[in-house]
C-alpha cells in the first residue's frame, strides 16, 4: 500500500466516522432498507479507494459517497433481468430527483433519526440494536464493534448480517415512529445507548473493569442524539448521567487496577469540567419543563455525588426523596437497593436493611452479587460481623468480574 | 474498512484560531451576521456529532495585556497585543475524536477565510507523564487541569 493510499484510507475512515451515518441514512430514505443502503454506502468506499489517491479527495466527500451509491442503486435496479414495477418507480423517481453538484448535499437530521429508530427497532433482539447502532450510527467498523464487545469479529459480523435480514424480513419502514409509539420507542433507543455505557463503566466481561472506549462510544452517540431531538428531556437526563458517571473515571480504579468504592474515592480525581457538562445537560433536560424520567432522576441522583465535597456533607435526604420517585416509576429491584444504600446514609443501616430484607425475601436479584454485597456492608455496620462475612463471602462467588471479586473477598477479611 | 487499532475515542485536541492582521482586515470586509451564522453552522456540526467538548471566542487584543518574562528580575506588562507578533490568537474549541485523521478533517471544515490558521494540539492525559505518575505535582497538576476546566 502506497503511502498515499493509506492517506486516503485514514480520511476515508475520517469522513466515515463524522458522517457514514448520514450518508448511510439518505441512501436508506431512498432505497427503504438499511443494510442495501449500507451495502451500497461500503460499495462506495471501495470506489472510493481506488479513486481518490489519484483524484485526490474530493470536498464534500460524503456527498461524493452518496451519490456514486446511489448511482449504484440505480444502475442495480436497470440491470435486473426482470424489472418489477417497484424497482422500476422508484430508479425513475431517483433518475428525476435533480442530483446537482455534489457539494450542494446536504444530509437531513431527520433521515438520521430514521437510521436511530430503525437500528434499534423492538423486531431486534437487544444485542443486535447495540450492535447495529454501533455499526450504522457509530459509524464503526465490525471489526471495532467486536473488539469493543470482545467477542470474534465473525460473531459480530454475523450478529450484524442476521439485524439487517431481520430487520428486512419483518419489512420494517425506514420511519421514525408514530406519535403513539414515540415515548416508548425514544426509551428503548435510550436504554441502547446506557447498555453500551453501562458495559463500558462496569464492564461485565473482561479483566478490566473500566472500558473507556465503550463509555466514550456511548457519550458521543448520547451527544448525537440529544442533537437530534433537543425536545426530550430524556435524552439530556441521559447524557448528564454520562457525564455524571464518567467524570469519576479517574478517581474509580487503584493504581493496581482494581475498582475504588465511591465512598473511597479520592473526589479532587474527579473530572469537573465534564461534571460541568453534567450539570449543564440536566440543567437543558429541567428547563423543558416536563417533569423527571427515569434517567433524568438518576442524573439528579448522580449530580448531587458530583457536587458533593464529601460522603458525609452529601445531601443524602435529597437523595433518598429522588431514589423514592425514581421507585414510583420502575420497580427494579436495583433502584430499590440503591434506595437502601441511601436511606442507610440518611438514617442508618437499620431501616436499609429492612429494605434489603424485602428485597431478598421476594426473591429479587437472585443471581447478582448486589444485594448480598450491600446487605454485608449494612451487616457490618450493625456489628454483625459473622453473617456480614457470609454475605459478602455470597457476593464474591456471585461476581462475573474478577476484580470485583477480590475486592469483596479482601473486604470479608477485613472484617 | 480495514480495523484500525490506533483509535482511541478519549483522544481530545484543542483547534486554536489563529489570524493575521491581513485577515483580521479581509474579514472587516465580510458582514459580521455572514461570519456568525458560518461559524454557528460549524459549532452546531460539531454538536450534532457530539464531538464538541468546549471552546471559546476571545475578545480583540486590544483590550489583553502581555506579562513578559524576558527581563532578569520582574516580569513586565505591557498592555495591548505583542508588539510584532503577526498571528493572534483569536479562540479555541476542544474536541474529542478517535484519530489524529478526524480531528484534522474536523478542523478543514472550519469556515476560515484566508490569512487565518488553525493550529491542532492534542491535549495531554496523565499517560503522556507515566513515568512521573508518582511525583506528587504531577498528580496535582492534573487535579488542578481537571479543576480549572482545562483539562
Amino acid at each position: 500500500m502506497t503511502a498515499r493510499t493509506t492517506d486516503v484510507q485514514r480520511t476515508l475512515e475520517a469522513v466515515w466516522r463524522i458522517e457514514g451515518a448520514r450518508v448511510v441514512a439518505s441512501l436508506a430514505r431512498m432505497v427503504g432498507d438499511i443494510g442495501l443502503a449500507e451495502d451500497l454506502a461500503q460499495d462506495a468506499v471501495v470506489d472510493a479507494l481506488a479513486q481518490w489517491p489519484e483524484a485526490g479527495v474530493p470536498r464534500n466527500a460524503a456527498a461524493w459517497l452518496t451519490a456514486v451509491a446511489r448511482r449504484k442503486a440505480i444502475d442495480g435496479w436497470r440491470r435486473r433481468e426482470r424489472l418489477d414495477e417497484r424497482y422500476r418507480a422508484m430508479a425513475y423517481d431517483l433518475t428525476q430527483e435533480a442530483p446537482g453538484p455534489t457539494d450542494a448535499w446536504e444530509p437531513i437530521d431527520d433521515d438520521l433519526l430514521r437510521l436511530v429508530f430503525t437500528a434499534c427497532h423492538p423486531v431486534l433482539g437487544r444485542e443486535a440494536q447495540v450492535a447495529l447502532t454501533l455499526r450504522v450510527v457509530g459509524g464503526l467498523t465490525s471489526e471495532e464493534v467486536a473488539r469493543l464487545f470482545l467477542v470474534p469479529v465473525p460473531t459480530m459480523q454475523q450478529r450484524i448480517v442476521r439485524a439487517k435480514k431481520t430487520l428486512a424480513a419483518a419489512r420494517v419502514p425506514f420511519e421514525t415512529p408514530p406519535p403513539e409509539e414515540w415515548a416508548g420507542r425514544l426509551a428503548g433507543v435510550l436504554s441502547v445507548v446506557y447498555l453500551v455505557f453501562t458495559e463500558g463503566y462496569s464492564a461485565t466481561a473482561g479483566d478490566q473493569w473500566l472500558r473507556h472506549d465503550l463509555a466514550s462510544e456511548a457519550l458521543r452517540l448520547g451527544r448525537i442524539l440529544a442533537g437530534l431531538t433537543p425536545q426530550e428531556p430524556e435524552v439530556h437526563g441521559l447524557v448528564a448521567l454520562m457525564e455524571f458517571q464518567a467524570s469519576r473515571f479517574p478517581a474509580r480504579l487503584a493504581p493496581d487496577g482494581s475498582p475504588v468504592l465511591l465512598a473511597d474515592q479520592d473526589r479532587t480525581r474527579w473530572d469537573r469540567s465534564q461534571i460541568t457538562r453534567g450539570v449543564q445537560a440536566l440543567a437543558r433536560a429541567d428547563a423543558l419543563g416536563r417533569g423527571r424520567g427515569n434517567y433524568t432522576l438518576q442524573a439528579a441522583i448522580a449530580q448531587c455525588h458530583s457536587t458533593a465535597p464529601s460522603v458525609e456533607d452529601t445531601d443524602w435526604d435529597r437523595i433518598v426523596l429522588l431514589y423514592e420517585a425514581l421507585a414510583t416509576l420502575t420497580s427494579n429491584p436495583i433502584v430499590e437497593l440503591n434506595r437502601a444504600v441511601a436511606v442507610s446514609m440518611a438514617s442508618g443501616p437499620e431501616p436499609a436493611l429492612e429494605i434489603v430484607d424485602a428485597l431478598a425475601d421476594a426473591g429479587s436479584l437472585p443471581r447478582s452479587h448486589l444485594l448480598p454485597s450491600v446487605r454485608g456492608e449494612l451487616l457490618a455496620r450493625l456489628g454483625r460481623m459473622e453473617e456480614a462475612r457470609a454475605d459478602l463471602t455470597t457476593a464474591a462467588a456471585l461476581a462475573q468480574n474478577a476484580r470485583v471479586r477480590e475486592v469483596l473477598l479482601a473486604r470479608a477479611r477485613a472484617l | 474498512m480495514a480495523p484500525v487499532d490506533r483509535r482511541d475515542p478519549n483522544v481530545k485536541y484543542m483547534l486554536i484560531m489563529r489570524a493575521t492582521d491581513e485577515a483580521i482586515e479581509a474579514s472587516r470586509a465580510v458582514p459580521f451576521e455572514e461570519m456568525i451564522n458560518a461559524m454557528g453552522a460549524y459549532n452546531e456540526s460539531l454538536i450534532k456529532a457530539g464531538v464538541l467538548l468546549g471552546g471559546d471566542g476571545l475578545s480583540p487584543p486590544e483590550e489583553g495585556f502581555v506579562v513578559d518574562f524576558s527581563a532578569e528580575d520582574e516580569p513586565i506588562v505591557t498592555d495591548g497585543p505583542y508588539g510584532e507578533t503577526h498571528e493572534l490568537f483569536n479562540g479555541f474549541w476542544i474536541i474529542q475524536t478517535a484519530t489524529k485523521e478526524e480531528a484534522i478533517e474536523w478542523a478543514s471544515r472550519c469556515p476560515l477565510g484566508p490569512g487565518n490558521k488553525l493550529e491542532v494540539r492534542r491535549i495531554t492525559d496523565a499517560s503522556d507523564f507515566a513515568d512521573f505518575a508518582d511525583n506528587e505535582y504531577v498528580q496535582k497538576e492534573e487535579v488542578w487541569r481537571k479543576e480549572l476546566g482545562t483539562e
